[in-house]
């Protein structure tokens, strides 16, 4: 079995400084991964060089085995909520059927199929009853949630997300995350750009350290110890309790958030 | 005929030509790439000129529609470099090109080139009519016949590619994403951008090709919250301020393309107050 993403030797830079050195990273099938790193250490660009929307200087990315750009249909992404003009004239159903915009292709336009699966959608994420609304009139929570409805209505196999729980509140984290282990206990597989230390443990199984080289990847359980995010975040961050440098530790906090 | 209804058809046509791919270029924040685009098509014109030596030819066109686009890729390719934002790499390249074609322009002055720097900024809408072309048997000023198409051609794209055009103008990432090429699309809407400029620019001039590329679709915005709503008002809100600019220039005896532009601005300020939803009086109360 191919992993889900697999990406080898990605090298990113603007105005020829590195954003991203020789990045190789791979992503097993069904799991729930999570990008983590300072401000400023490209993750939001490895996901972007990944799907082919920034310019990369070297590197390739395979989904399922084949070059993302023979697999575009299997993948599911959510950019940025604050990467959109929210004051744009339509609705949150309209926004949420244009995740079916790459199955129907050039031309053909959505009709009452894309109407249903886009409902079923925003039902899933508890927003039935704003499809009509303007979307405008959402707050940063609901936004959020349309966008993973816009997702969800693909009906991808890999998702990809920067930031789903940057500026969303509890509730909505919560609705969010339960949905992202409902995909993985679908045999999907999800990768997310994170913040949150704190969480990394409880909602990820799989986790990715980034500071413009890739520091480490694997299983939170192997990964995620003080040794490697004091390699990623240098002396960026406390921790509540000094661990042994190679167990699973429980940052506290890191600077520049 | 009359040339009275012919003169407000012509308005009305290329009120209506504009409207429509100014929905996107406001939408898009790029509403003052249509100022510079409209002014350095002359360039396109004048040399179009020196070089077939004929102002009726359509190689004219040609060269300014090119123009337009030129002036998109260069306003890209200094805003790329990083060296120079957008807005101020639009106030570089455009002077630059509309002022080497008026130095051309000068050169060829006391030839028979009926382009001067008033007819450029203002238009001639009042001589439209004296310029005829028969067509299917249909004898009528070739105003209307250039505009007609041009709107053809803006509707034909917008209605095949609606919803490649909403997706890249909201969420041009994803529509990268999903394999729908944004740059394409955003070329071919600068083509018709331009092209839209020169049809227009022959009958009113610069000052009232920016006013219903931006005016119309701005107030429509406010009226709103659908984009093919969005879509309909803008070319109504420009046929109405064609119409009555034109009746406001017989009233005061004044230029036409001027009165026009004037209404357009009258228009939007009205919407602006009154509109219902996110007008001004609602907002305060």
């Amino acid at each position: 079995m191919p992993p889900a993403i697999d990406i080898t030797n990605l090298t990113v830079a603007y105005n020829d400084q590195p954003v991203l050195w020789e990045v190789d990273l791979t992503v097993p099938q069904g799991t729930l991964m999570a990008i983590v790193g300072p401000n400023g250490a490209g993750k939001t660009t490895l996901i972007k060089a990944a799907l082919g929307l920034v310019r990369a200087a070297s590197g390739q990315t395979l989904i399922h085995g084949q070059p993302y750009a023979d697999q575009r249909s299997l993948v599911g992404y959510v950019p940025q909520r604050g990467s959109v003009d929210w004051d744009f004239p339509t609705s949150v159903l309209d926004v949420v059927m244009m995740g079916r915009y790459a199955s129907l292709g050039w031309f053909r336009r959505p009709g009452r199929r894309e109407r249903d699966l886009a409902m079923a959608a925003l039902d899933q994420v508890r927003m039935a009853d704003f499809a009509q609304r303007q979307i405008s009139q959402l707050s940063g929570g609901q936004q959020q949630r349309v966008f993973l409805a816009r997702a969800l209505v693909q009906a991808a196999s890999v998702y990809i997300m920067d930031e789903p729980f940057q500026g969303v509140d509890a509730v909505t984290e919560r609705a969010i995350i339960a949905i992202l282990r409902d995909l993985r206990a679908a045999g999907k597989t999800v990768v997310v750009v994170h913040h949150d230390l704190q969480t990394v443990t409880e909602y990820f199984d799989w986790v990715g350290l980034i500071n413009v080289r890739r520091i480490a990847a694997g299983p939170v359980a192997q990964v995620f110890t003080e040794a490697n995010l004091r390699a990623t975040y240098g002396g960026r961050i406390a921790f509540l309790s000094p661990g042994a440098g190679d167990r699973p530790v429980e940052p506290i906090a890191t600077a520049g958030d | 005929m009359s040339m009275q209804l012919e003169i407000q058809i012509i308005a009305a046509l290329v009120a209506a030509t504009c409207a429509l791919p100014g929905v996107f270029l406001v939408l898009r924040r790029m509403a003052m790439i249509s100022d510079a685009i409209s002014h350095t098509i002359l360039f396109g014109i004048v040399v179009g000129f020196i070089i077939v030596r004929d102002l009726a030819s359509p190689w004219l066109l040609v060269g300014a529609t090119l123009t337009g686009v030129l002036t998109v890729w260069l306003v890209e390719l200094l805003t790329r470099s990083q060296r120079v934002k957008e807005d101020t790499a639009i106030g570089l390249v455009f002077p630059l090109l509309f002022s080497l074609a008026v130095i051309m322009l000068s050169g060829l002055a006391g030839g028979n080139m009926h382009l001067d720097e008033h007819s450029v900024l203002l238009g001639e809408l009042v001589f439209a009519p004296f310029d005829r072309l028969t067509f299917f048997g249909l004898d009528l000023p070739r105003a209307i016949w250039i505009n007609s198409g041009i709107l053809l051609l803006n509707l034909l794209f917008i209605g095949l590619f609606y919803k490649e055009l909403k997706l890249s103008t909201f969420d041009p990432q994803l529509a990268a994403a999903l394999g729908f090429s944004p740059v394409l699309l955003h070329y071919a809407l600068m083509t018709l951008v331009s092209l839209t400029a020169v049809g227009a620019f022959d009958a009113v001039g610069v000052i009232l090709v920016v006013a219903l590329i931006v005016g119309p679709p701005a107030a429509a915005y406010l009226l709103t919250d659908r984009l093919s709503l969005m879509l309909i008002l803008s070319v109504g809100i420009g046929i109405i301020s064609a119409i009555t600019g034109y009746w406001l220039a017989r009233l005061l005896n004044t230029t036409i393309a001027g009165a026009m532009a004037t209404m357009v601005g009258v228009v939007f300020s009205l919407v602006f107050v009154f509109a219902p939803r996110y007008g001004l009086i609602r907002r305060l109360r």
